[in-house]
């Protein structure tokens, strides 16, 4: 136990990395335009992330209503839903979850929680999101494109991908989509290496790596992963790009289409599932890793209590890092790849089940002995881990290569997915959103408007996805814009389809309800003060808030402690923020 | 109180669906039952632990829920819990594991007296090939793929003569014999798919994949497509008869070969058509 | 994909060396205090540790274009183009041009600006002889009736040379950057001497991945995998 004196503070030696030349805007558009503050940046990535995700909520509406009520909509032609499906897909998992988690949160709370006053290269960081908004702009093009956007399902498989009878396969959807891909990687190379780059370089003194909070220590980690995986897809892409544009045959077979031979031969469209999925699965936990961050330090902070197990946590985020580059086959055991690789992938798979099981145990207790403020960012962590833990559970199913062999394909994959990787990381941003509004704006989001909703996304997510798992139990296959009459599912499927249509619906307008708080409350919203939560980390010690360009005045923060002294025995309050010189009286630990 | 509340409303609510709910697996016809006795095993296991989860969840929101007065604990880590924790876990994973990869182990292991049957995928509909008397298929490629020869059989092989040709139109299989099915694709994949076998296995161009069963059950199935296949990916099903020996035996007479399939039309076929 | 998992290990594990050295085991909640322990920040130049991390995902690209290339390999259309007999040439250029820039990084560390110069100079205009010879190389390919369609053999030569040549293009920009900044100042500031040390890394690693590439093109890679595969059997 050594605590901070007079005399040992003497010692701090002088920064050890010179102080960030930084950049200074001169009018208007610089500032608020291409500005290379990570802060507007992160503003602008969210921003951007959001209106195209609304667009893919509206998507799943129309999707929902087809399947809920098949036959009353003559516009969702099958043509029409693919291609519905499809963009949702691709812009809910990249163009949302990895640009609003990565390019939003990590570019807001890196510098701020490490003590740095900006990203080491600022003006890369600007490039990277304007290439961001350029790959969702590309994207947007598609769907006025002739022929429309693409319809393969957000994995593009080929061959059929880049065929006449997919929608968008001959026309330019699938072109538009592939080069949105690439812009989108080279973009978030640039960004995610500033990540890296600062959490490594940037920090302040005293600002030990394990002394960060969670929430760095998921985004940087996730961040690792995207640059190593991300290239993946980019292969995958450029070589698909090759095979629509210029006749190669990387992933193109001899195939007769329509009666008609193709050019292509001896191609393998297994090659691009293992490379798709070589990027797609760490893509799960690039998404998840930072959530899991966040929702620790949400737990952490309302529960006035440390997170439980702290260095657990930090080995289980770098553990499931790693393995989770060794799991990609799991999503091709009914593939046709060679069967002996199901024992391999389906004990990887299962493996990885233990460090985030035990990430699992770690939040809950920690509310063990807390003092549980059931505050909306609270409530958005418990709902997270009560459709975390389900949609976890679901994957120990398809995991077991057996189990999954039944049920691949099956609604019940996309209830599973929807659960673990939809709706638990959007309930993160949800709570991490409500948290961090007051740092962003000053001011807090309405506790009423937030009630509601919370509480219909999260009952109403619930009520989407758990019935769902059953549905695909009964065998219906995904992708199918009307099942029919089959003699293996009773008319009662159909109710219940309907009925999870209306859930879609009532959950879908809850988020109106969301934007349009973001709105009102920028100006009506409570004051919230510097530090309205009471909490530890950096981020909160700021001398203004919001905090300006540069975060911290004239000197950055010296770290003196850990981000989580909650409740510490014979402390005055119940926290210490991680900048407090104070020496803490306790007794033996 | 509330949140407390609606949490084990949750769980309650969880498992009073999967219990009374009517929406089940439709009943086995294949002899796959240990995967439904594997997915079984996951099913407790993972219920138990959801349960445990969120129901201790609700506790905690319960019990330490903010009162004036009251700090939380100081309690940064427990080696001891956490060991003991990492221990159960792993073992509820092998319980799972276990028997997933014996199963599989059956399920990658096609007995030596299975007879093959293929499967022929095409955008949108499905065509099959038996073996024919010789018992073994001709070979056969994509390239070969005429209006005459929908398969794409080699003409040179003399295996493929006298394989049965059935296309667009529905697949009998006698009962109780196990069957390679044999999975090919001339355009795009697919994936042939029958919820009452629980098998299924992606059909790929330049390729042939398998799976193996054994019907247990006589009846008529569905066949579906499980693999999206280009817009009429939905409308792509199928047929599959599952027959006694007899019955079989009739389906099978009233089938033609490929030999008779590519003969040069004859006129006298010419002048039964017109009337 | 043995070739991207064999890459990934070698990256992995250098992750976990640094973090080892990261004291992750550690107990912070014990640790109160500024000067206990002072950061951790490397002493290397931010920029240095940026380049290091991207070099990381160039070379996973170029690994992950090395499996494809492997896994396609595998199917029985696949029918190799003869190797320009140009390539040679090339790869002795690109040699150069990375000994240019070592010299380079030498004369700049001792202040001899007119060495730095000459060296930058070299370097670049090697690199640029060297984009003109692989160009030359897809001449001679196509001129011999190996376009990028016939087979994917083709396919993947023109893919990946294109791929190494967009790198060496865009490094070619920072080297222009640097060359004109050299130019301008009379001694060899902190600011020069970095920018070199950064090309010269990142023109070492594109050696390095041309060098890989070069054998896996000219099917002695193919060759390797086909003994070691018997020497297993």
């Amino acid at each position: 136990m050594v605590d901070a004196t007079p005399h040992a503070e003497q010692g701090i030696p002088p920064a050890e990395t010179p102080e960030l030349e930084l950049y200074h805007p001169r009018g208007w558009w610089t500032t608020y335009v291409f500005s290379q503050d990570a802060k507007v940046i992160a503003i602008q990535y969210s921003g951007t992330a959001l209106a195209i995700g609304l667009v893919a909520l509206v998507l799943s509406w129309l999707m929902r209503l087809q399947l809920g009520f098949p036959g009353t909509f003559d516009f969702i032609t099958p043509e029409a839903y693919y291609q519905f499906m499809t963009m949702h897909g691709m812009i809910m998992v990249i163009y949302l979850l990895t640009a609003l988690f990565l390019g939003g949160f990590g570019n807001y709370l890196i510098p701020l929680m490490v003590g740095a006053r900006d990203m080491v290269f600022p003006y890369v960081n600007m490039l990277s999101y304007w290439i961001y908004l350029l790959a969702v702009l590309v994207l947007v093009a598609s769907f006025f494109a002739p022929g429309g956007p693409t319809g393969a399902g957000w994995t593009l498989y080929p061959p059929q991908v880049i065929l006449s009878g997919t929608p968008g396969g001959q026309g330019a959807g699938i072109v538009l989509m592939l080069v949105s891909l690439i812009l989108f990687i080279i973009g978030f190379t640039m960004g995610g290496l500033n990540y890296v780059v600062t959490v490594i370089q940037g920090r302040t003194r005293g600002m030990t790596l394990m002394r960060m909070p969670l929430t760095v220590w998921g985004i940087f980690t996730a961040t690792v992963m995207a640059l190593l995986a991300f290239p993946a897809l980019f292969v995958a892409c450029v070589m698909m790009l090759f095979d629509r544009l210029l006749g190669t045959s990387f992933f193109m077979p001899a195939l007769v289409e329509m009666g008609e031979l193709m050019s292509y031969g001896g191609g393998s469209p297994i090659l691009f599932q293992h490379l798709f999925w070589f990027f797609g699965h760490p893509e799960v936990y690039i998404v998840a890793l930072p959530a899991f961050g966040i929702v620790s330090d949400l737990i952490s902070t309302h529960a006035r209590k440390n997170i439980f197990g702290y260095r657990m946590m930090v080995w289980a985020i770098v553990i499931i890092g790693a393995l989770s580059f060794v799991v990609w086959a799991h999503h091709m055991y009914v593939s046709g790849m060679h069967p002996w690789f199901g024992f391999f992938f389906a004990t990887t798979t299962l493996i990885i089940a233990i460090p985030t099981a035990i990430k699992v145990y770690n939040w809950v207790l920690t509310l063990w002995r807390g003092d549980i403020h059931l505050t909306l960012p609270m409530l958005f962590a418990l709902a997270f881990i009560v459709t975390f833990v389900n949609g976890g559970l679901t994957g120990l199913f398809l995991g077991n290569v057996v189990v999954d062999v039944p049920l691949s394909d099956t609604m019940f994959v996309v209830a599973h997915f929807h659960m673990v990787m939809g709706v638990a990381p959007v309930l993160v941003v949800f709570g991490a959103i409500y948290h961090w509004y007051p740092k962003i704006t000053g001011r807090m989001l309405n506790e009423a408007m937030g009630q509601f909703h919370f509480w219909v996304t999260f009952v109403g997510a619930y009520a989407i996805f758990f019935p769902m798992h059953y549905v695909g139990l009964v065998g219906v296959p995904r992708r199918y814009p009307e099942l029919g009459d089959v003699a293996f599912a009773t008319d009662s499927v159909h109710s219940l389809n309907a009925f999870i249509t209306i859930a879609a619906l009532t959950v879908g307008f809850a988020q109106m309800v969301f934007l349009f708080n973001l709105v009102w409350s920028l100006r009506n919203g409570r004051e919230a003060g510097g530090n309205p939560w009471r909490a530890t980390s950096l981020e909160w010690q700021t001398p203004t808030t919001p905090p300006p360009h540069g975060n911290w005045g004239a000197e950055r923060p010296v770290v003196y402690r850990w981000a989580y002294d909650y409740s510490v025995p014979g402390a005055p309050e119940d926290f210490i923020a991680q900048n407090d010189p104070g020496s803490r009286h306790r007794g033996a630990v | 109180m509330a949140v407390a509340l609606i949490l084990v409303l949750v769980v309650v609510g969880s498992i009073l669906f999967h219990i009374l709910s009517p929406w089940w697996w439709s009943p086995i016809a294949s002899n796959w039952g240990y995967i439904d006795q594997t997915l079984i095993i996951t099913f407790w296991i993972t219920g138990a632990v959801f349960s445990a989860v969120v129901l201790f969840m609700a506790y905690c929101v319960f019990r330490f829920r903010h009162r004036e007065g009251i700090k939380a604990d100081y309690n940064p880590e427990n080696k001891k819990l956490e060991s003991w924790l990492t221990a159960v876990t792993a073992v509820g994973v092998a319980a799972m594991l276990a028997p997933g990869l014996y199963v599989w182990s059956q399920f990658i292991t096609v007995p030596d007296d299975a007879t093959e049957v293929e499967v022929v995928g095409q955008q949108w509909q499905w065509n099959y090939r038996l073996p024919g008397e010789d018992g073994r298929l001709g070979k056969s490629d994509n390239r070969l793929v005429t209006y005459e020869n929908p398969l794409g059989i080699d003409p040179d092989d003399p295996y493929g003569q006298d394989d049965v040709v059935i296309e667009a139109a529905d697949l009998h299989l006698p009962i109780d014999k196990p069957v390679k099915m044999l999975l090919r694709s001339i355009d795009v994949l697919h994936d042939f798919y029958v919820p009452e076998f629980r098998a299924k296995m992606d059909m790929v161009p330049g390729t042939v994949t398998y799976f193996w069963f054994t019907p247990t059950r006589t009846g008529t199935f569905e066949v579906l497509c499980a693999e999206l296949c280009g817009t009429g990916h939905g409308y792509m099903r199928g047929i599959v008869m599952v027959d006694t020996e007899e019955d079989y035996q009739a389906w099978l007479d009233g089938q033609t070969t490929f030999a008779r399939l590519s003969a040069p039309p004859k006129v006298g076929a010419m002048d039964a058509v017109e009337p | 994909m043995s070739v991207i998992l064999v890459f990934l290990v070698v990256v992995i594990g250098f992750s976990f060396w640094w973090l080892s050295h990261q004291r992750l085991m550690s107990k912070p909640w014990l640790e109160t205090g500024a000067a206990l322990p002072a950061t951790d920040v490397p002493e290397m130049p931010a920029a240095k540790v940026a380049l290091g991390i991207f070099l990381a995902v160039v070379g996973s690209l170029f690994a992950l274009f090395a499996s494809a290339y492997f896994m396609r390999m595998e199917y029985a259309d696949w029918q190799a183009p003869p190797l320009p007999p140009v390539l040679w040439f090339n790869t002795v250029v690109l040699v150069l041009a990375s000994i240019a820039l070592s010299c380079a990084v030498r004369a700049a560390r001792e202040d001899r600006m007119d060495l730095t110069r000459l060296g930058l100079a070299a370097a670049g205009l090697s690199s640029v002889v060297f984009l003109i010879g692989q160009l030359a190389a897809w001449r001679a390919l196509s001129a011999a009736g190996h376009f990028i369609d016939v087979n994917a053999a083709n396919g993947f030569f023109y893919l990946i040379t294109g791929m190494h040549g967009l790198h060496i293009l865009g490094g070619l920009i920072a080297l222009a950057r640097v060359s004109a900044l050299a130019w301008r100042e009379t001694y060899s500031s902190a600011r020069v001497r970095l920018g070199i040390d950064l090309c010269a890394m990142y023109w070492h690693f594109l050696l390095f991945v041309w060098l890989c590439l070069f054998i896996l093109l000219a099917g002695w890679a193919g060759d390797l995998v086909a003994i070691c595969r018997q020497f297993l059997a």
